[in-house]
């Protein structure tokens, strides 16, 4: 078929087919760069359905539902809600140690949720210029490859020193259940009860953690949203892609 | 020359045949089969009795209470002439200078071979006053014994890690053994009080066996206290089944469901009471329909009502649980986010007003 062809038939067929040559030649270039491996993202989305599951679960156990009629042997609800919950917590914790070593093996933005440089003045200026931007004092942040300067705070904060709590508190947890011997019990349980003092002051400090979570995932949820609108860069996209792409 | 634990026994009129019954009895009650009870037997039949002292600090005697009520036939009048039983204050006839001398010569007699047993615990506030005996500090009292003792045993809740006298805001300074003498074995045996059978069984043991039973990282024999109440409760395929009581004299607690929901505490209490019982094996708090109140664990005694599943988190200052603190975070971060956002939006509209003006022109 031809191309030349009279513009309203060709705007025409733009519309039914979507193919649309000349808008892409007149579109401007928008650059692009990889930054998200496939393993960074596989781990981000099986880790958020599992810290989804793990809440609500976790939530259930400290406030059990309505009870169940009939005889006990009918049903295992409550096994099943604390299934549910161990199962997604070895998912977490099997994901949580292949993305540390993929933070050895991967590229530079693999490493950046597990280490901060603190002693860069650099960094925090750019901390503070990202603080501005949310505080409305600056119209533009700045343009970041990797995570920005405060996201890479928060991930180190809220994802990796949380998730290290999170699983020596609650394997600390399961331990108890599984009994001496257990390595869950040698590895944890030993060692973080006395610490606390008492079980129930881990389940505490596990419940409280589930909390700061929480408002780790409201945050984060916000953040990446209002970037990809507000931003200079895409956020929502690259987690799914792994491209990063720049506006303006 | 002191009496063997077997000969005070026949003095006592005690039969061989009784005496062999207890040896395998015990052997069996520390988990030990059968095979052990000619060893007991034999130990009893050849050891001379170890001296025990057993002071009373800042308590309320429940410790001795329990103890005096082991419940096995024989248990009581063995354990009580197993032990060499030298000073009890609130058991012993003798009184004033009288018994503060056995003090001095069990001390002297038997340095470093006698165990001393603490009920109770020193208050430090003030240079210890709020607990004097004859005339000193208790404080006093428990170092001078614990010098030359070869082990410690801290009876129940208050020994082991406090209990109600140590509660906030600790007006005497009430502290645990552990926290005054430091230099000495010391083997935990908590609970408000601690069960009969696990007083005399741990007391059988040390004796039987010389030498302290195996601990836990927090100092607690592990036969006893290794496992937790939920771990041997007969209630727990309601626990599984999602079956609790609601509130009480419902239904369901007609029907004996799990007290969860009611706070019980036995998925954090390592004791056995579910294993052992109380009262010669009758009962214990759940299968009598009440939570376990967890009164073996550290600082039970200030963590809010015993009927609340989550617990209060003291360090907040308030009386709140871990919801009520993440609930509230939560929602102050929500509020927040949406105003942000909100502020966000005004903001990028006006600029975007602003650019088309400034186009349009």
């Amino acid at each position: 078929m031809s191309l030349a062809r009279d513009s309203s038939s060709y705007h025409d067929m733009a519309t039914a087919t979507g193919v649309d040559e000349a808008a892409v030649q007149q579109a401007p270039s928008i650059k692009s760069m990889y930054v998200y491996e496939a393993p960074v993202r596989l781990w981000h989305w099986v880790n958020a359905l599992c810290i989804v599951t793990l809440a609500a679960s976790g939530y259930l156990i400290g406030s059990p539902l309505p009870s169940m009629p009939g005889e006990a042997s009918d049903s295992f609800l409550f096994g099943y809600i604390r299934f549910a919950h161990f199962a997604a917590a070895y998912i977490l914790a099997v994901g949580f140690l292949v993305r540390i070593y993929w933070g050895f093996a991967g590229n530079s933005h693999a490493r950046e949720i597990f280490t901060l440089p603190l002693l860069t003045a650099a960094y925090w200026r750019e901390v503070g210029a990202m603080l501005q931007w949310y505080a409305f004092l600056r119209p533009y942040p700045n343009r970041y490859v990797g995570h920005n300067p405060l996201a890479r705070l928060a991930m180190f904060f809220g994802v990796f020193l949380m998730t290290l709590f999170m699983l020596a508190t609650g394997f600390a947890l399961y331990g108890e259940g599984a009994q001496a011997g257990h390595w869950s019990h040698i590895l944890f349980t030993s060692w973080v009860i006395p610490l606390f003092g008492q079980s129930q002051d881990v389940h505490t400090w596990h419940h409280l953690g589930m909390w700061a979570i929480v408002l780790f995932v409201i945050f984060h949820v916000y953040a990446a949203i209002r970037e990809d609108i507000m931003g200079r860069q895409s956020m929502l996209s690259t987690m799914i892609s792994g491209y990063r792409m720049l506006k303006k | 020359m002191i009496e063997t634990f077997y000969e005070t026994l026949r003095r006592q009129g005690i039969t061989r045949r009784s005496f062999l019954k207890f040896c395998s009895l015990t052997a069996t009650s520390l988990g030990l089969g059968s095979a052990f009870a000619p060893r007991i037997a034999h130990a009893l039949e050849t050891k001379p009795r170890t001296p025990v002292i057993w002071l009373h600090g800042l308590e309320c005697t429940c410790c001795s209470e329990s103890f005096i009520r082991s419940a096995h036939p024989l248990a009581k009048d063995v354990v009580l002439s197993m032990l060499s039983l030298d000073y009890d204050d609130t058991l012993m006839a003798a009184a004033g200078h009288q018994a503060e001398a056995i003090l001095e010569e069990i001390k002297k007699k038997y340095k470093g071979q006698y165990i001393l047993a603490v009920e109770g615990n020193p208050p430090l506030n003030e240079g210890g006053m709020y607990c004097i005996q004859s005339g000193k500090p208790f404080v006093e009292k428990l170092k001078y014994m614990a010098a030359d003792a070869k082990a410690i045993i801290s009876w129940g809740s208050c020994a082991s890690w406090g209990c109600v006298q140590a509660a906030k805001p600790n007006p005497t300074q009430a502290v645990p053994v552990h926290k005054v003498i430091t230099d000495k074995p010391i083997i935990k045996v908590p609970g408000c009080p601690p069960i009969a059978e696990v007083m005399t069984g741990v007391v059988t043991y040390m004796l039987t066996f010389d030498r302290i039973p195996e601990l836990d990282r927090q100092g607690r024999p592990k036969m006893f206290y290794g496992q937790r109440i939920h771990d041997k409760c007969y209630r727990r395929p309601h626990f599984d089944a999602g079956q609790f009581v609601e509130e009480w004299d419902d239904d369901a607690a007609r029907r004996g469901y799990c007290l969860y929901k009611m706070g019980c505490k036995g998925p954090t209490t390592y004791n056995a009471c579910s294993t052992t019982r109380w009262n010669g094996g009758v009962s214990f708090p759940i299968a009598s329909g009440h939570g376990c109140i967890g009164c073996s664990e550290e600082g039970f005694w200030d963590k809010g009502g015993f009927y609340d599943r989550l617990t209060h988190i003291k360090q907040f200052g308030v009386e709140a649980n871990a919801d009520k603190v993440g609930g509230t975070a939560a929602a102050v971060a929500g509020a927040a986010v949406a105003a942000h956002a909100a502020v966000s939006a005004i903001k990028r509209a006006r600029v975007n007003h602003a650019e088309e003006n400034q186009g349009g022109k």
